[in-house]
């Protein structure tokens, strides 16, 4: 596949020796000399200088048969740019896009760049995961389908009872039922316990109902 | 409601203004504001473009219009698309630079103005209608 990465970052970088690695065609742009020359001596021809909004630039990178971009520049306008023209202009088909600050995230989606990537929110999620006092933890998003896998910790109040007994909402299942470092696969009959972690996948939107289905 | 607060935008606001309009300004830096003069009555507020506080502060949620011109393409490009897209505003106007970005965005439905094209048609008429005259 032909990828053309914008931004040559660590991320950039680290990204473009993989996906090489992995026998993929990449051209990585990055807008800095100084930074593209130290590139340049490790990537070779792989290695372009340019700004990656630029019409000229992309196209000089060969962005009209390119079969994924990804925009992983440290600056949230540039990346939305990048993925907007590569999209409407250059008719790319699959855009991936970094977002280094959390609050712009939204702006993301408002402008319909997906999936988009926040290492801050990645890892505000893994806290999360970590402290026992959240009782609803989104573990993956999936934005584009509308999906959502979510973590719940269960009190010691809730009653022991099957799978099949909890009144889920339409448009969430459980997926596994998580006990002193074990787990299950949860079916009809598995048995949902007092203090259990349960994962469970919902539509968006859904996780206020799916919490109350497993918590009273 | 003007983004950017350099020569064009203060320039634009204090306009706006001697036509009866009421205007909100949004700049990053405070000192920006000091081209707007002792007769601005309107609104200054610091802040960068993309910020929904900053945005807010400034009213955009009731603007009739907006014109974007801060001195970052990309930050006029995406600030211009929250105006429409999540705003709903119909008046919005932005400064691009570079003509080629200014053109797609402009076939994309934005309102583009881009000052490069402008000073290129400019330049390239004037010596051409000076020499035609000789």
């Amino acid at each position: 596949m032909y990828i053309l990465i914008a931004g040559g970052g660590k991320v950039g970088r680290t990204l473009t020796h993989e996906l090489l690695k992995m026998r993929h065609e990449v051209t990585l742009i990055e807008q800095s000399a100084t930074r593209y020359r130290l590139l340049e001596e490790e990537l070779e021809h792989v290695a372009q200088h340019g700004d990656a909004t630029e019409l000229m630039v992309l196209e000089r990178c060969g962005i009209q048969r390119a079969e994924l971009v990804v925009a992983v520049t440290g600056d949230d306008e540039d990346n939305i740019v990048v993925c907007q023209v590569a999209r409407e202009h250059y008719g790319v088909e699959r855009v991936i896009a970094r977002v280094n600050d959390p609050r712009n995230h939204d702006l993301f989606d408002l402008l319909g760049i997906s999936p988009s990537v926040c290492a801050t929110t990645s890892i505000m999620r893994l806290i999360e995961h970590e402290l026992p006092d959240h009782e609803l933890v989104p573990l993956l998003e999936l934005r584009r389908e509308g999906l959502e896998v979510v973590e719940v910790q269960l009190g010691d109040d809730v009653a022991q009872r099957q799978v099949s007994e909890i009144p889920l909402p339409e448009g969430a299942r459980l997926i596994a039922v998580l006990r002193a470092g074990a787990s299950d696969i949860a079916g009809p009959e598995t048995i949902v316990r007092p203090g259990d972690q349960v994962l469970a996948i919902a539509r968006s939107g859904l996780e206020d109902a799916l919490r109350r289905a497993l918590l009273t | 409601m003007v983004v950017g607060c350099g020569r064009v935008g203060s320039a634009v606001t204090l306009r706006l203004q001697a036509a009866g309009w009421d205007v909100a300004v949004i700049d990053e830096r405070a000192e920006t504001f000091q081209r707007l003069g002792e007769g601005f009555t309107g609104i200054t507020v610091e802040g960068h473009a993309l910020d929904t506080p900053t945005l807010v502060e400034a009213g955009i949620d009731r603007a009739d219009a907006v014109v974007v011109a801060t001195n970052g393409d990309n930050t006029n490009i995406v600030c211009a698309q929250i105006a429409q897209k999540r705003y709903g505003i119909g008046c919005v106007v932005v400064r691009i630079l570079d003509p080629a970005r200014a053109a797609l965005y402009a076939e994309l439905g934005m309102r583009t103005v881009c000052p490069t094209t402008a000073a290129i048609d400019i330049l390239s008429d004037s010596v051409m209608s000076h020499t035609a005259v000789i």
